[in-house]
């Protein structure tokens, strides 16, 4: 691309609870900066297009398509990728639940699902058929996909005492909302 | 990917972003405002828009406020549809909103950025036209307030380097009976073959439409029309029908005569709710 080095930059980007330094242009996605800058390749290119999810991450906690945001954007907030996820109760249930085929889209759904886990732990039928309308899986792999969701909400109103408390203090010390409307902030690290 | 460089300015105040605009727009650098900025990536990407440099709003806290003030309910234009809908501020708005595209697509598309939006539908206008809210607009030449009515002629008419900072609703309007119904073609997922915004005030019913025309509107026309309760409700939206300011459009997702059937059905639908029979 003619005159790139004119507008390469340097972003500082809090990824995973890190912080990295990448040179970019203004106009890269941050997608490709994940993937190709830090070698954080959880996050999948599918559509491009803001329609399959594959791609999506958290920022501040909340489900972002990585292909429809820019990398220059995320400065100054939270991203979490897959590889930020270790061992998740998500994981684990997505695991024992089947709910995975090729596992192209499994990245993209686990993290919406951890977002939904986090921030709507009492989400209803509704509110999980709408937040998971978000993720395709060309395997159809969408039953057990469901069932993994349902499994996590439910482990979650089970221990909702203890887990609450731990979340509370999880989410304050990430300090990760900034909106003037949200309501608590899925952040990186802890178990569900 | 992108495939041509830009400038990225996230300016803090709205005088800087007006400010920026001008400079650059002297500069010839075609600046685009950027506010949730999925229309402008994905169109992008595609080569269909292009600009050197772009100026997020998103920073800018007066676009991003929520607000009630003498009864006014004031939203900022860089509030995401998602925002709208957990808020339940508005729930008429929040509702509208959450019919388009999908739920994570929704944490970054923005108020602002839809009604402004290049596609023909942008639904989130809908409830502001049928609460004669204003716009608060502000650009190189300064700010301005107006009603939507007057702004909105199936888009919004902004002039050069304006931009919306703020929507204005008589809080009022927040609590009345609403309907919002969008139909589409098969998927969950998609633009709408039809959408359908109501609500009942004292005096009558209040509809608009999205998906139907080329443009989104709404009509005195056709309102007065669907309230003539001496008439059979059926002949009432046949009639109302005939008076649309467009043709109803063809496309790939629905034949003027199939979007029409499917219009008549929730027109009648939406009457009924609202206790319009």
């Amino acid at each position: 691309m003619a005159g790139t080095d004119r507008y390469t930059i340097v972003l500082e980007l809090n990824v995973n609870g890190e912080m990295r330094r990448a040179a970019a242009r203004p106009a890269d996605l941050l997608l490709d900066v994940l993937r190709d800058s830090f070698g954080l390749t959880g996050a999948k290119p599918g559509c491009l297009n803001g329609d399959c999810g594959a791609c999506t991450v958290l920022v501040d906690g909340w489900p972002m398509k990585s292909c429809l945001m820019l990398a220059v954007e995320a400065e100054g907030k939270a991203v979490t990728t897959v590889e930020g996820l270790k061992n998740t109760a998500v994981q684990r249930e997505f695991v024992d639940k089947f709910a995975f085929q090729c596992g192209y889209c499994t990245p993209g759904f686990v993290m919406n699902v951890y977002g939904l886990a986090h921030l709507r732990p009492d989400a209803d039928e509704h509110t999980v058929k709408d937040w998971l309308q978000s993720n395709i899986c060309r395997c159809t792999g969408y039953e057990e996909i469901r069932d993994a969701v349902v499994s996590v909400l439910q482990r979650r109103a089970s221990s909702a005492a203890d887990a609450a408390v731990a979340e509370d203090a999880t989410n304050a010390a990430d300090g990760a909302v900034d909106s003037p409307m949200r309501k608590g902030s899925a952040a990186n690290g802890s178990d569900t | 990917m992108i495939p041509y460089n830009f400038d990225y300015y996230a300016p803090a105040t709205v005088a800087e972003a007006a400010a920026l605009f001008q400079r650059l727009d002297a500069e010839g650098k075609q600046p685009l405002y950027y506010s949730g900025g999925t229309e402008i990536i994905t169109i992008g990407r595609i080569n269909r828009i292009y600009t050197e440099a772009v100026i997020d709003l998103k920073r800018i806290p007066d676009c991003r406020q929520a607000a009630v003030q003498s009864g006014k309910l004031v939203l900022g234009s860089a509030l995401t549809l998602s925002e709208l809908y957990d808020s339940r501020v508005f729930p008429l708005l929040g509702e509208t909103g959450a019919g388009v595209a999908d739920r994570t697509s929704r944490n970054k598309i923005t108020f602002g950025g839809n009604i402004c939006s290049k596609f023909i539908y942008r639904e989130a206008v809908l409830p502001l036209l049928l609460t004669d809210s204003e716009v608060r607009i502000a650009g190189p030449g300064g700010a301005r307030q107006t009603p939507i009515a007057e702004a909105f002629d199936g888009q919004l008419r902004l002039g050069r380097g304006e931009f919306v900072v703020q929507t204005v609703t008589d809080e009022s309007y927040a609590r009345m009976p609403y309907v919002t119904i969008k139909k589409r073609k098969v998927a969950a997922i998609d633009y709408p073959l039809v959408t359908v915004a109501a609500l009942r005030t004292s005096e009558g019913i209040r509809i608009a439409f999205s998906g139907v025309c080329a443009f989104p509107f709404r009509s005195q026309a056709v309102e007065r029309m669907l309230n003539r309760r001496e008439l059979p409700l059926r002949d009432r939206i046949d009639q109302s029908i005939a008076l649309f300011p467009a043709p109803v459009i063809s496309d790939i997702k629905g034949s003027a005569a199939y979007r029409e059937l499917v219009l008549k059905l929730v027109m009648e639908q939406t009457m009924r709710a609202l206790g319009g029979e």
